[in-house]
């Protein structure tokens, strides 16, 4: 008898635990939906039923949403996206490795003022960083994006590696100084190899924060053909105000490549988002 | 420092060599990152304090600070800051029990994971603009109320002052539950079995043992994540200001931030001093919240190098 309410009860809770969760994933799904559906249909049909399947789905938005500028946006995104994430994984390697190997006074003193740095507001060094580019003719270049971009991503960087080269063990990496190795060979052919998860994790992770970067795209970015992806796509509601459907082809076009990567190294995101909290416990 | 405590002098001079040679290779390991970031924050930081207390290349003194704290709009986008904060509590409850809710869901949890964590990766411009088009006076949202017959509750959620600030922040909620879901999840499964062990046989019930158990458990996590979330409302919230409003933070000033505020003022208005008095206040306000994000940090990074 108490056995049965106890089951019962479990069953209520787990039927409970169901509709909660399906009801969360379910808001959590929508708006992709109606985003992706949408860029199918006519816009009529948008406005009249925006959750219902395309009746005769189209193309037409995405024909009218690939004009223009928008390979050009595309490409770069993908190379200021390519060239920072790049260039921080190898800056962020290098000095992680400084960090958990040569103890110097002070060492957590400096990592701790550096890793507190990833909360400085982008907005804050907005206007010296613009009249920084104006003065050496930067601006509406991707060198400079990919310079700040670099620098905003690094603190974050360096702190995760940190944690991971620290839990390397030790006698891994004497026997390699015995046998003579430089500090640089030890760190490349040893530390590097044995790190390609961690090294993953955080290319993903600053691959999605650079490819959704706004705010200094917005600014440093200013003619047509150098915007991004995000910049571009912001103008578009204004623009086609009137043609909701290629409004949500462009942002389908702009989700795609995450929505890839996130199916493929869903792993790696998690792991990389987890690890800013979870580590020295 | 440790250092301080060798027995004999020798050992304390081949050490203090090793150590002065070990900072020298560190350098040359940390010199080029440290580089990079001395010029983005480093310059960006000194400069903006010093343009602050500057107008057309003369030293005004507080002036700027003066006008910026005597404008209004400033006053409104702060409040509009302090207003979103109250969303991070929401956030940490409806995390906490999405959390645990999957931690005790063995069917389908993976997807429900997936599923959850989705909004967290989409583009914040993309979500605007989507959000907005479901917000519309007659968007997929009063469609569906009106639809199942509660016309009432149908809202001009981005047109209305009143409510507007809060539809931007459901949707900042919609878009970074996910990530705190996942943060606790990941640390309640890293807990041991054991845990949990004197509260099956106590029988204690779902609630019971979560609040009393889990909580405390995943403290730390509970606390990053509002953290992390606390400098989110603050100093994070342009993108969905920008794209949600057409970059006015209107309806009227309903949705103005002070990010928005100081991009206004130092690209639209063409005052960069007064947008560097602004920039430098919200700076002092993030500060605070980074020194308590050290503190939790230096625990760990202090973990780190004494394990």
């Amino acid at each position: 008898m108490r056995k049965s309410r106890g089951v019962r009860r479990s069953r209520v809770e787990a039927l409970f635990r169901y509709l909660l969760l399906s009801f969360v994933a379910l808001t959590a799904l929508v708006p992709a939906y109606i985003m992706f559906s949408g860029s199918f249909k006519s816009q009529g049909e948008f406005l009249n039923s925006p959750f219902g399947v395309p009746d005769a789905p189209s193309v037409a938005g995405y024909q009218s949403a690939w004009t223009d500028n928008f390979p050009n946006w595309l490409l770069n995104s993908f190379l200021i996206v390519a060239g920072a994430v790049v260039l921080t994984e190898i800056l962020a390697a290098l000095a992680a490795w400084g960090f958990a190997r040569f103890p110097f006074q002070g060492r957590e003193t400096v990592l701790g003022v550096m890793v507190s740095l990833m909360v400085v507001p982008p907005v804050v060094l907005l206007i010296p960083l613009f009249q920084l580019g104006v003065q050496f003719s930067l601006i509406s270049t991707l060198r400079i994006v990919i310079l700040i971009y670099v620098g905003l991503m690094l603190p974050f960087s360096i702190y995760m590696l940190t944690n991971y080269f620290k839990s390397i063990p030790e006698s891994i990496l004497e026997s390699a100084s015995i046998d003579g190795a430089s500090s640089f060979r030890t760190f490349r052919s040893i530390v590097l190899p044995l790190s390609g998860a961690p090294l993953a994790t955080l290319a993903v992770v600053n691959l999605l924060w650079a490819w959704n970067e706004l705010l200094l795209a917005l600014v440093f970015l200013q003619s047509n053909e150098k915007k991004t992806l995000m910049v571009g796509i912001t103008g578009f509601q204004s623009r086609y105000s009137l043609d909701i459907p290629t409004v949500m082809a462009g942002m389908s076009i702009a989700t795609l490549p995450l929505v890839i990567a996130y199916l493929f190294g869903q792993r790696f995101f998690i792991a990389g988002l987890t690890a800013g909290s979870t580590k020295g416990e | 420092m440790k250092l301080a405590s060798s027995k004999t002098a020798t050992a304390d001079v081949t050490r203090r060599q090793r150590s002065a040679h070990s900072s020298k290779e560190a350098l040359y390991w940390i010199g080029p990152a440290a580089l990079v970031i001395l010029l983005i924050f480093g310059y960006s930081v000194v400069s903006v304090l010093i343009s602050s207390f500057r107008y057309d290349g003369d030293w005004v003194g507080l002036e700027n600070f003066e006008i910026v704290i005597t404008d209004p709009i400033f006053l409104t986008a702060l409040k509009h800051n302090a207003l979103l904060l109250l969303a991070v509590p929401v956030l940490i409850v409806l995390a906490f029990i999405l959390a645990i809710t999957l931690f005790e869901t063995r069917r389908g949890m993976r997807f429900y994971r997936s599923a959850i964590f989705l909004p967290y990766i989409l583009p914040i411009p993309v979500v605007a603009v989507v959000f907005g088009q479901i917000y519309q006076l007659n968007g997929a949202l009063n469609i569906s109320l009106r639809s199942i017959g509660l016309d009432s509750l149908a809202q001009d959620w981005l047109g209305d002052p009143d409510i507007a600030l809060g539809t931007m922040s459901s949707v900042i909620i919609w878009k970074e539950v996910g990530f705190g879901v996942i943060l606790m999840l990941a640390h309640i499964i890293s807990l041991p079995n054991e845990t949990y062990e004197a509260a099956r046989i106590d029988g204690a019930g779902f609630w019971r043992t979560h609040l009393s158990i889990t909580r405390p458990a995943i403290l730390n996590t509970i606390v990053f994540y509002g953290v992390i979330e606390a400098i989110t409302m603050v100093s994070w919230v342009f993108n969905y200001v920008y794209v949600m409003s057409n970059g006015l933070g209107g309806p009227g000033n309903a949705t103005m931030v002070s990010e928005l505020y100081i991009y206004r003022a130092a690209f639209q208005n063409k005052a960069p001093e007064l947008a560097a008095a602004a920039a430098v206040l919200l700076f002092v306000a993030t500060l605070i919240l980074m020194i308590a994000f050290f503190r939790i940090q230096r625990r760990s990074i202090a973990g780190t190098f004494n394990k």
